[in-house]
């Protein structure tokens, strides 16, 4: 009977694929919108994420995340420095900048200054160029947001900037996370970096800590918060600020959130809709199938089989629909690194199969009122 | 076959209309035999559609007993009931009911396909079916491929596929001129009168009365007329 059901609903395809259609769309809108959302939200962790070999970041006990963030004393560096478990720990500066590019352009960019010894804190793979670029004048190194924005038809590598009335030559490219708001990034020195950036008496936004071996991160942190009375965060603490910042600062888990619901409402109108329009113009089959002396229960089996066939087909295409839309957006910074996290298909297929539960359930209840007296009516 | 293939006493039923009940069926005490071609007749709304649902297990009757082939049917739980159908009836609907996106031999193999027979085993019997009724040759058309004389044939071979020892049949002739309506009867006659089997037939179609082993007639709810002919007033 399960044959006869996949045949009576393939045998009508505009509602068969109305079906799919429906499914498709919700598992699409539904999918793409929260691995927006995930990536976006990623994205307040991307100054950390860059950082790859710190193990701890100090900072001013106001400060919230690498964007957020209050300068320091100089004096805090040599402070951590002598906090037993502290293996290394580098100076970090992040400021924001105005470069007025050969064109006159102006564009507002962030300067991330970076240890002059051991260049800790730059991102750990480069697109073009070497690290040790920024050891010759008033180098700098661009991440590949700027090159696409700022340079969108030639390489940046030899290319001069104006930097806060500051000559800066660009003579590499990083291959970094781009931040949330897709600012364009720029990597120097620390000593360079405080000459590009206006100073105030305090210019230091960062220590970056590598802890010592037997040493969890944890307990580094709550030493360095015990001796200095500085803010530390374990890296993933950190990330996790980033990220929460963005949740708790701005509407986009609420317009998110909205798109989401409407996905999931427009598959109920549409699934619903063209379910019971099946229905219905297949009552006088199911009801003469009960006539015949088909159960309640085959019944139920062959209306789930038919939603089963509609979520499988409408559900795989959402997801590769979604998998295509990252695949061919993925040259563009904009999303670059962007990834479907498993738990999204995983919320998409909960979302279906309510929407499925939902619909055939009301369809269904259409066939199981029929009376197979009816037949003769 | 020792007692009647069906038999009614006392069915009643009732239906709701807003405030009011409206009795259909008033004491029906009627047996049907096996063996012969039974025709039910009567005007629209005199209760014959009634009658046959409540005959062939698929209306509760208000009030009264209906044993078919010894079995008291609505004495049976809903699933037993269900079975029954499924085992011992066989239905040809006035609109035929046909499954349009399946072919005639899957149609005709839908209540073997039911009782749990393999879809393949169940077609092969299907076509064989359809053979007997002369239409073989169009067992792998869809039903919106045949003429309206093919669905009906489709419809008695899925009525008979599993050979049913009850064969009902709403307006069978309604939708076809008179020389397919008396073909249509003389292949129901070939094929659904057998000596341990019963068909009743539902019609109001005068042209193939003279067709029937016995006419029972229905008005407003009760049979005013059993005979093998139809009275001189109707």
């Amino acid at each position: 009977m399960i044959w006869i059901a996949i045949r009576m609903l393939t045998g009508d395809p505009q509602k068969f694929f109305g079906l799919v259609f429906g499914i498709a769309f919700s598992t699409l809108l539904i999918t793409q919108q929260l691995t927006i959302f995930v990536n976006l939200l990623e994205r307040g962790a991307s100054g950390v994420y860059n950082v790859s070999s710190a193990d701890v970041w100090v900072m001013d006990p106001v400060s919230r995340t690498t964007d957020v963030a209050y300068a320091m004393p100089s004096t805090a560096l040599d402070k951590v420095r002598g906090v037993p478990g502290v293996e290394w720990a580098v100076p970090h500066i992040r400021a924001n900048a105005s470069v007025r590019t050969k064109d006159g352009d102006l564009e507002g960019v962030a300067v991330i200054g970076v240890d002059d010894a051991t260049l800790i804190g730059l991102p750990k793979n480069m697109v073009e160029g070497s690290v040790d670029v920024l050891s010759q004048p008033d180098s700098v190194i661009i991440d590949d947001v700027g090159t696409t924005r700022m340079f969108p038809d030639a390489s940046p590598i030899g290319e001069r900037l104006e930097l806060n009335d500051q000559r800066a030559v660009i003579r590499g490219i990083a291959d970094a996370i781009p931040s949330f708001t897709s600012t364009v990034v720029l990597y120097t020195k620390y000593s360079n970096a405080l000459n590009f950036v206006p100073g105030t008496r305090n210019r230091l936004s960062f220590v970056l800590v590598g802890k010592a071996d037997g040493l969890t991160s944890q307990e580094l942190v709550d030493r360095i918060e015990a001796e200095t009375g500085l803010r530390a965060r374990t890296r993933e603490q950190f990330a996790r600020d980033g990220v929460d910042f963005i949740i708790e600062n701005t509407g986009i888990p609420l317009n998110f959130g909205i798109t989401v619901a409407l996905g999931f409402i427009v598959g109920v109108a549409i699934v619903g809709l063209t379910f019971s329009l099946f229905i219905r113009d297949n009552i006088k089959q199911f009801g003469a199938l009960k006539a015949i002396g088909v159960t309640n229960g085959t019944i139920r089996r062959m209306v789930a089989a038919q939603a089963g066939l509609v979520g499988l087909i409408g559900y795989g295409l959402g997801v590769l629909g979604t998998v295509g839309f990252i695949y061919a957006f993925s040259a563009n910074p904009t999303f670059k690194g962007f990834y479907i996290p498993w738990q999204i298909p995983l919320i998409s297929l909960v979302a279906v199969t309510l929407i499925l539960a939902l619909t055939g359930w009301l369809a269904l209840r259409n066939v199981l009122k029929t009376e197979p007296a009816s037949v003769f009516r | 076959m020792s007692g009647p293939a069906i038999s009614t006493r006392g069915v009643t039923r009732d239906f709701k209309a807003g405030q009011q009940t409206i009795t259909v069926l008033h004491g029906i005490d009627l047996d049907v035999k096996a063996g012969e071609l039974t025709f039910l007749v009567g005007e629209s709304g005199s209760g014959k559609t009634t009658l046959i649902s409540i005959m062939c297990g698929i209306l509760w009757p208000t009030l009264g007993e209906v044993e078919v082939f010894g079995t008291d049917i609505y004495d049976l739980s809903d699933d037993d009931l269900v079975e029954f159908r499924l085992q011992n009836i066989g239905f040809i609907f006035q609109q035929y009911n046909l499954i349009p996106s399946i072919d005639a031999a899957s149609n005709a193999a839908v209540p073997l396909i039911a009782q749990g027979m393999d879809r393949h085993e169940a077609r092969k019997r299907a076509v064989a079916m359809l053979e007997k009724l002369n239409i073989g040759d169009q067992a792998g058309k869809l039903p919106n491929q045949l003429s309206g004389g093919q669905q009906q044939r489709v419809a008695i071979a899925r009525a008979l596929v599993h050979e049913p020892r009850l064969v009902v049949c709403d307006e069978p002739t309604a939708a076809l001129d008179a020389a397919s309506g008396r073909r249509v009867m003389d292949l129901l006659r070939e094929v659904a009168v057998a000596e341990d089997r019963a068909c009743i037939i539902v019609t109001h179609d005068n042209r193939i009365f003279d067709m029937a082993d016995r006419i029972l007639v229905l008005e407003d709810g009760k049979v005013t007329h059993d005979g093998k002919h139809m009275p001189e007033d109707h």
